[in-house]
């Protein structure tokens, strides 16, 4: 019955058109009525979105929901559309975070409210067509394009130094999605001239050819993981950032890399990275570990946790690297999971920055005594974050950890610090922030959650211990593309 | 689904109803409500085991799945029952002992502003150890070792505005995360090596792995069973607070009493003992693990025992008890005695909460007084706490015919005998269990005298107790016991809903061991739950040759040295404590090194506080400022900015936008030119 529907460009349109109402509602005078708009879009996103995994044929690899259209012939770049269980969950993930944004920032921003709203949709409307996008040159465009409202995010709401956050951030993802451009000409090149990604992984490539591509890709797509040593620009954009560009920043793009390495490294340059696992396997344990300590001594909580977000993503490219399916699966759950978990905790922050104006550990201490809800609220959280069983924490990170047992017993060994050290910085900050006693007066004033604010954090809740008591229903879906992606990588390319 | 099944379905979510409704509803149905949701939840539990203990007994044992949690890569994990006669045993004991606790709580919290929060904690770590104890498979096991955890940290910190009580928990699940850091890399090398993480499978195939190598590092390699099963028993270090991870242990006290009852003595701190009987088919095949076991297991009996003798905390003198019991009961596990250990895991639930409860009670009627040197003679004032207390000791100290005697004598026997078949490790455990037997009966009955002998301390000494244990400052607790409140300080006997629990937990303290020897130990009770390679393990078969009756069992021990040692360990307390005080004060001015050290709790705090959560700090803090801030930030990415910055300022200074400067530039450019073409 939805054999008809564009939905995937729907995904993409609604969202975007929504945006574009809300820029036409003008000044501040019509702040409520921007509002509205913007969270009627952002549900209608979600709407649009849903059918994808309630109609989605988890029984084939192949692509669903496909869509095609020319778009310039005269260079073959096609408007071709299409999701595979790897890409599915991601757009959903996407258009349940443009929700959240949406809600988080109802009262808070009161200054420009609709070009903030219009920013969040027409982005999560780009986003998604990063996700569904079949051409690399579509691809390349959605890739891009999304940067620009989350540059203007930062830039206009954010904090204090949020000038030179956005443009470290706009710099350091646009200097790596350079090179991917040329890797993209030199493909097209190659295939007799066709952006078609699926034609591009069928492509035979010299090992030499293959480790170039690679390295072109890895920049683009590290730095959006991120992982170290190039995400020195995500724990900046994180602090400057207004909540909701936190929330889209951690929940959706950092995806983006790890997305890009399941499309375009692994299929199309499987030699390669199989050559260079060693390297990929080293950098992700180095953010396991490394930014995990570095995690413990963060005063700034935004900071603590961008770089547990790092961290956490280590597990996403450990789990990629280990080829098999455990490891793969394992990254796509941590990615769902961290989208949820990370979501909460910078909403959670932004609950806290909201009354008291801090985002500083030290300014907080004793909150248990003035917002007990909020405070059972974060403990959830924290321990989600902590990778706690029975909730979506533990389940990625623990496929990985069985992964990556399999490969090798050292690898487990140094992910498998991460109960220590996750631990220790989540529920050191807790500590710190939660329990006690009040110390700081301004604490005292401060209030426990309002409905709108209990109401998201109660979704998230509720999606956090689904996905940790039965992530089933998530792992169905992903099995056929997982294993025909490990089929293909399994497969030499060279000529 | 059959009636058995429902039955089982009940006993975890039973508590867990009870749980979510006093957690989330608590607010809103008050406490008489809140209470009664979690009793009944309990309650509930407590009749299904008994029900399906009933049932294993008559032979049904059941192994099933109850939802698939994920299927990945031909890997099954569920969530499923394994309801065999351990299972059984240990819902009895967890479902019992909860209810008591519970019932005790009414009393022990009644004026406690977070009295539904405590109740639906309580009531969900219920849920997490029965989850624990009824899975059967790694995975499961691991989400209730990971929830009793949450409870046990939520708990230690319930007085949230006490910075020792959340240094406490903070410390408590750091340091069982590095037990479960080792917990986790075994269950992955179980999945990595047997492809399924279901109990009966991974022990079909565990014989066909005896012999399995690992390659470790760099060509050397270790057997794979040896590795998995001294990595899982890390986990069980952490969880059961053996030695060096045992140092949480104690902190944990910060926690209100009934919890330290319940989770901190007779059953989470258990579930390491539970899981290595569980996987007793796989440590049969690693003696080298067995043998690290027993002088774990060696070293925590003896040297926190010692610990237990100087300690004035009535509370902290039980907990050190309870770590030296926990090493008996690894010890038993060392040398293949898992009936033994899971018999001694048993009675010590229900004397040790017994103690614990019993010092529950003298907290109340010393308003909130913990230090014993303020207390004495209490026997007039609490009679009842008073026989209940004495009940546990005696059964602590191993009495005849009191429960633990029974499970520590044959504790000590079969440590004996593994030492006469000449078993690594042996010869130091039994010394330690042996010499344990007189430090044990030692601290026990120092606490039983000075809190119920003697002097009446506590008319001088109230004022004091006050300022060295400043407590339930900030909650109101002390409404009725304020530091104001000079008057009226004599000790009371607690009330009904206090008592009641003590003289229930009594009850077993005395009788269990005397009824449940003969079938737990040398019966058939554990046939086919419990793997023993007797050829190499003789303790349980040698036990049984030498076992004549239970009543015989406590006449012969009258003859021998554990007896003895027991009962000097006794008159010397007396004789100290009681008779000449002045005897103690002088050994501590004597033996002032030792006993500094021994104050120090031998300086492992100071030592994890200093290496590892210091050293972790320092270590960030290196990482952070210099590769972060100054390498990648400093060098490569602002330097890049400032180098491409340097670049243009010197470029934009060639554009001046004087023709004489380009004129001029032209004339060396075209000079240049022509000497290049010259040149040739």
């Amino acid at each position: 019955m939805l054999a008809g529907y564009p939905l995937l460009s729907l995904t993409i349109w609604v969202p975007i058109l929504a945006g574009v109402l809300v820029l036409a509602t003008g000044s501040d005078r019509n702040a409520p009525l921007a509002r509205l708009l913007a969270l009627i879009g952002s549900v209608a996103g979600l709407l649009v979105a849903w059918p994808l995994y309630s109609h989605f044929d988890p029984s084939t690899a192949d692509m669903q929901f496909v869509e095609f259209a020319s778009w310039i012939p005269a260079m073959n770049i096609n408007y071709h559309l299409g999701v595979d269980g790897i890409s599915m969950p991601l757009l959903l993930l996407n258009s349940f975070t443009t929700v959240l944004v949406v809600l988080a920032g109802w009262r808070v921003i009161e200054n420009k409210v609709a070009q903030y709203m219009a920013a969040f949709l027409i982005m999560s409307g780009l986003i998604n067509g990063v996700f569904a996008a079949l051409d690399a040159m579509l691809f390349y465009v959605f890739f891009e394009a999304m940067l620009i409202p989350l540059f203007l995010v930062i830039g206009i709401w954010g904090g204090p130094r949020r000038v030179y956050a956005a443009i470290k951030f706009f710099l350091y993802t646009l200097m790596g999605s350079l090179l991917m451009l040329v890797a993209l000409i030199y493909l097209y090149f190659q295939a007799n001239g066709s952006f078609e990604i699926l034609d591009f992984q069928a492509l035979p490539l010299t090992m030499h050819a293959q480790l170039l591509l690679f390295m072109a890709f890895f920049l683009a797509f590290a730095v959006k993981v991120p992982m170290w040593p190039v995400h020195t620009w995500l724990p900046d954009a994180h602090v400057e950032a207004p909540t909701g560009g936190s929330v889209v920043l951690a929940a959706v793009t950092l995806k983006i890399g790890a997305y890009g390495f399941l499309r375009f490294n692994l299929p199309i340059t499987p030699d390669a990275s199989h050559y260079l696992t060693g390297f990929m396997v080293t950098l992700s344990l180095i953010a396991v570990v490394y930014i995990g300590l570095v995690a413990l001594v963060q005063g700034d909580m935004k900071k603590l946790i961008a770089y547990s977000s790092i961290s956490h993503m280590g597990f996403v490219t450990l789990g990629i690297f280990l080829f098999n399916t455990l490891g793969v699966e394992g990254a796509m759950v941590q990615m769902l999971s961290h989208g949820f978990v990370a979501a909460a905790m910078f909403l959670s922050v932004g609950v806290m920055y909201d009354r008291l104006h801090s985002r500083q550990i030290a300014d907080y201490g004793g909150l248990a005594n003035r917002m007990p809800v909020f405070a059972s609220f974060l403990m959830l959280f924290s321990m989600a974050n902590a990778g706690l069983p029975g909730t979506s924490g533990f389940v990625g990170e623990f496929m990985v950890i069985m992964a990556a047992v399999k490969v090798n017993f050292w690898y487990a060994f140094l992910a498998a610090i991460t109960l220590i050290l996750g631990a220790a910085y989540t529920l050191w900050m807790y500590k710190r922030v939660v329990f006690g006693e009040v110390v700081h007066a301004s604490v005292k004033s401060m209030q426990d959650l309002v409905p709108r604010e209990f109401f998201y954090l109660a979704v998230l809740a509720v999606l956090v211990l689904a996905m940790g008591i039965y992530p089933r229903p998530l792992t169905e879906v992903m099995h056929s593309s997982v294993a025909n992606l490990l089929a293909h990588v399994a497969q030499s390319k060279l000529p | 689904m059959t009636n058995m099944q429902t039955l089982y379905l009940m006993v975890p979510l039973a508590p867990l109803a009870g749980a979510v409704i006093a957690g989330l509803f608590g607010w809103a149905i008050g406490r008489t409500l809140s209470h009664i949701a979690t009793i009944a939840g309990v309650a509930v539990a407590f009749v299904c085991s008994w029900l399906i203990f009933q049932d294993v007994q008559a032979g049904h044992v059941f192994n099933g799945t109850v939802y698939t949690w994920m299927t990945t890569d031909n890997i099954h994990l569920e969530v499923g029952f394994l309801i065999d006669p351990l299972t059984a045993m240990m819902m009895m004991v967890v479902t019992f002992v909860s209810l008591m606790v519970h019932i005790y709580t009414i009393g022990y919290m009644h004026d406690d502003p977070g009295y539904q929060r405590f109740f639906s904690y309580i009531s969900l770590f219920t849920f997490s150890m029965l989850m624990l104890v009824m899975a059967n498979n790694f995975l499961q096991l691991f989400f209730g070792w990971e929830a009793v955890g949450l409870v046990s940290y939520l708990l230690i910190g319930f007085w949230f505005t006490r910075p020792t009580a959340i240094y406490a928990n903070l410390k408590a699940f750091l340091v069982n995360r590095v037990g479960d850091f080792g917990f986790v890399l075994g269950i992955g090398l179980v999945l990595a090596h047997f492809g399924t993480l279901d109990y009966a499978s991974v022990f079909a195939q565990a014989p066909a792995h005896a012999n399995d190598m690992l390659h470790f590092w760099a060509g050397n390699t270790t057997s794979l069973m040896t590795a998995i099963t001294l990595l899982l028993f890390i986990g069980a270090m952490g969880k059961s607070a053996q030695f060096p991870l045992h140092v949480w242990l104690p902190d944990s006290m910060e926690g209100p009493t009934p919890i330290s009852a319940l989770i901190h003595a007779a059953t989470m701190v258990t579930a390491g003992i539970f899981m290595v009987t569980r996987m007793s088919p796989l440590f049969e095949m690693s003696q080298t693990t067995l043998s690290f076991v027993m002088v774990i297991g060696a070293i925590t009996a003896l040297f926190m025992g010692f610990l237990g003798i100087i300690q004035n905390d009535i509370k902290r003198v039980v907990a050190y008890s309870t770590l030296s019991q926990l090493g008996y009961m690894t010890v038993a596990l060392g040398a293949s005695a898992y009936s033994v250990a899971v018999f001694h895991l048993m009675t010590h639930a229900f004397f040790k909460a017994l103690l614990f409860l019993s010092a529950g009670s003298v907290i109340i009627g010393m308003h909130h007084d913990q230090d014993i040197r303020h207390m004495g003679g209490l026997r007039k004032y609490m009679p009842i706490t008073w026989i209940t207390s004495l009940v546990g000791s005696l059964a602590l100290i191993g009495t005849p015919f009191f429960s633990g005697f029974y499970s520590k004598d044959s504790i000590i026997d079969a440590v004996k005998i593994a030492m006469e078949h000449g078993e690594p490790g042996a010869w130091f455990a039994y010394g330690s269990v042996v010499a344990g037997v007189f430090v044990t009966a030692f601290y026990s009955f120092r606490m039983y005298f000075l809190v119920f002998h003697g002097q009446e301390r506590f008319h001088a000494h109230h004022g004091a107790g006050h300022d060295e244990e400043p407590e339930f400052d900030s909650h109101g607790h002390d409404v009725h016991h304020g530091h104001g409140d000079h008057h009226a300080h004599i000790p009371h006997e607690s009330p009904l809903v206090v008592t009641l629990p003590l003289i229930m937990l009594a009850i077993p303290s005395v009788v269990i061991g005397y009824l449940a020897i003969e079938p737990m130990l040398f019966g058939h009770y554990f046939d086919g739950v419990i793997t023993i390679n007797s050829s190499l393990h003789p303790a349980m078969a040698t036990l049984k040759d030498e076992y004549h009756g239970a009543f015989d069992m406590a006449v012969d021990s009258l003859t021998s040295l554990p007896f003895w040692l027991a009962l000097s360990g006794v008159v010397t307390s007396w004789f100290f404590y009681m008779k000449r005080p002045d005897i103690p004060a002088a050994i501590k001015q004597h033996f002032g090194l030792i006993y500094r050290i021994m104050e120090n709790k031998y300086g492992f705090d100071q030592f994890n506080d200093w290496f590892f959560s210091g050293g972790a700090r320092a270590l960030g803090r290196f990482l952070w400022q210099l590769g972060d801030v100054r390498l990648i930030d400093g060098l490569a990415v602002n330097g890049t900015a400032n180098l491409v910055g340097w670049f243009s300022t010197v470029i934009r200074r060639w554009q001046t936008g004087y023709i004489y400067h380009y004129a001029f530039a032209m004339i060396i450019g075209v000079f240049a030119l022509i000497t290049w073409f010259v040149r040739t």
